[in-house]
């Protein structure tokens, strides 16, 4: 097991800069996953720690080894692949063992690795049956059982849960993050699906454009997102962003149009008129009987809970409620964010502003 | 209503095996008339080209000569080292070359393709002259090795062009899982691709073995000498300008047809697609 530092590495195809300098620490046995939109570089970054892809600037160690020129096969990882990559003409068997008969290692040390990894998985009674007779469930144990048996410093995952039914992939999730709570390896998860991210991760790196927005534990990034992005990102349905000036006085608040925002008292600090976004999660909205006025649009339940869509002053708002409301499309209503749970960020750089 | 498709369907397989029959009549009509007449007499085979051997008919005399004439055994085995040996060059030589152009990004990958896919579009025998010069000053004129060369460049550009294309459709992760696993270029090369591609592989087998075994312009020119001569080649000793002894032509070609038939069933095997199914999803 091993840390990996990532240090203001670089990507550069041509004369196209897709990495603009990463400064990522992971430490040993951390679970972190790369969660970014598509096209944001994350997967580009495995891929680097991987040594698929060359390094433009910037050192990647893995331990206390930098790797920048150290082959694939030499910087002790595994890798899981989104297409599972399993090698078509061998059984389960040969496609978990082939590296380490390639490494030339004891028959018996190798029959004993795959017959563990294999039980882990619940892979025994497919060991003889080829790729094309499994599942995509079956599929991607294979692919771990492969990296598993390699017993790596770190364990690489690329989207590996894209390809599998919604139902499986939670299914998948919850045996991903029990294997790493019982071999407590170095792992790096990329996806784009912020609840995979939310719900595996030690630690989260938001990643957009080829910079990182933001690092930190799921919750930090729900609780306090350092800007716009992350906070549209993180969270589902998305935080609620209106653009407005704060006005101060006894209740302070964000002025977005006709709509009166309220702020924290402490919020005052920001000053008179200064130009900011107003954010609040959809599960901070309550009905209440003074406040923003608004008409109900579309409401959506999930049984747990009900998403509505509220229109309010030209600004739509939706809201998450756990209790049951009897409301019905162009009822108006009256709601209230809750001050406590309120985000404020500079309408010019998008970033985070603190107060109190 | 269900049982209208069924009906149709079955029209139309009928219809279409109608038509695949036909087809594979008028191919093979040539062939079975020439194994039918080698096994008649001579006045059997014009008097009636058509007819089959009876007990009067009957005759051996066409193998007869052509084994006791000229050392046809030999010939054989020179056909059939030329082309497994060619066969191989083509196929090793045509896969490496597909491999780097579909797997690796360099200056000039693209033109190189196409550089290679012009050899498809001009005939080698255009270069006749300049090769028989080629391998005078080699002195390679009256060996085997000769028509080994020409025919593996001649073979090349369509396995290097068939092969790439079906390369470029080997999945990146499972080359890159093999990278990561420890696997060498070579290794890669050997043990993943190869084993995915091998029905174009028998494709491309097919495609350029048939031409190199019918061939008989080079051997003409390159390697005419006895101890070199191919079976085609060999066969027309029994084509003279005045005489031709037909039964032995016939018979020669009869056999000529055995080697390159077990060839095709080996390969043919290989055909089957779909060993990729199930590699990724």
């Amino acid at each position: 097991m091993a840390e990996v530092a990532i240090n203001g590495v670089r990507k550069n195809y041509g004369d196209l800069e897709v990495i603009h300098g990463i400064d990522v620490s992971i430490e040993d046995g951390e679970f972190v996953v790369l969660v970014g939109p598509s096209g944001c570089g994350k997967s580009t970054l495995l891929r680097m720690i991987a040594g698929l892809e060359a390094i433009t600037g910037g050192t990647i160690a893995i331990g206390d080894r930098v790797v920048n020129s150290v082959p694939p096969k030499d910087r002790d990882i595994a890798m899981v692949f989104q297409s599972y990559a399993l090698y078509p003409h061998m059984t389960v068997e040969k496609n978990m063992a082939f590296s380490l008969r390639l490494k030339g290692v004891d028959p018996s040390v190798v029959a004993e690795r795959v017959g563990t990894a294999s039980e882990i998985l619940g892979l025994q009674p497919y060991l003889k049956r080829y790729p094309r007779q499994l599942s995509g469930g079956q599929r991607q144990r294979v692919a771990m059982g492969r990296a598993l048996v390699r017993d790596p410093q770190v364990f690489l995952f690329d989207e590996p849960l894209s390809n599998l039914d919604a139902k499986l992939r939670v299914q998948m999730r919850t045996e991903i993050k029990e294997l790493h709570q019982r071999l407590k390896t170095t792992t790096v998860f990329v996806t784009h699906d912020q609840v995979e991210a939310m719900t595996m991760a030690d630690r989260i790196v938001v990643m957009n454009d080829g910079n990182v927005e933001q690092i930190g534990s799921p919750l930090e990034l729900y609780d306090a997102p350092q800007n716009t992005f992350v906070a549209t990102f993180i969270g589902s349905p998305s935080m609620n962003l209106m653009e407005g000036a704060i006005r101060t006085g006894e209740e302070p608040a964000v002025e977005a149009g006709e709509m009166r925002l309220p702020l924290p008292k402490e919020a005052a600090s920001l000053g008179e008129g200064r130009k900011v976004v107003y954010g609040i999660r959809p599960e901070h909205i309550e009905l209440s009987d003074r406040g923003i006025e608004a008409t109900v649009g579309v409401i959506e339940p999930t049984g747990s809970e009900t998403m509505v869509f509220f229109r309010s002053a030209g600004h739509q708002i939706v809201s998450l409620f756990r209790e049951r409301h009897d409301f019905r499309p162009g009822d108006t209503v009256h709601v209230r964010p809750r001050t406590d749970l309120v985000h404020v960020f500079d309408s010019e750089t998008g970033r985070r502003l603190a107060f109190g | 209503m269900t049982p209208r498709p069924a009906t149709n369907s079955f029209g139309r397989a009928l219809a279409s095996h109608a038509i695949l029959i036909a087809y594979t009549v008028i191919a093979l009509f040539p062939v079975l008339v020439i194994v039918v007449n080698s096994f008649k007499q001579r006045n059997a085979i014009f008097r009636s080209p058509l007819s089959l051997p009876n007990s009067e008919t009957f005759s051996l005399v066409g193998y007869e000569t052509v084994m006791a004439q000229g050392d046809f055994l030999h010939y054989f085995q020179n056909s059939l080292v030329v082309t497994v040996a060619s066969l191989f060059f083509v196929l090793l030589f045509g896969a490496m070359a597909a491999f780097a152009l579909s797997e690796y990004r360099f200056r000039g990958n693209s033109l190189m393709g196409l550089y290679l896919a012009l050899g498809i579009m001009i005939p080698i025998r255009l270069g006749t002259v300049a090769i028989l010069q080629l391998m005078v000053a080699g002195g390679l004129v009256n060996t085997l090795t000769a028509l080994i060369l020409v025919y593996t460049a001649q073979g090349l550009p369509l396995a290097v062009f068939i092969l790439s294309e079906f390369m470029k459709q080997v999945s990146d992760d499972l080359k890159n899982a093999g990278r990561i696993d420890g696997l060498s270029e070579y290794t890669i090369f050997f043990r993943l691709v190869l084993p995915l591609v091998r029905p174009a592989m028998a494709t491309v087998a097919v495609f350029t073995m048939i031409p190199i075994w019918n061939d008989l312009w080079f051997p003409l020119i390159l390697a005419p000498a006895e101890e070199t001569k191919t079976v085609t080649l060999g066969a027309q000793v029994f084509i003279g300008q005045f005489v031709t002894n037909w039964n032995a032509v016939l018979s020669a070609l009869s056999l000529a047809i055995l080697p390159v038939l077990v060839l095709y069933i080996i390969f043919s095997r290989q055909l089957i697609a779909g060993i990729t199914a199930g590699a990724v999803k």
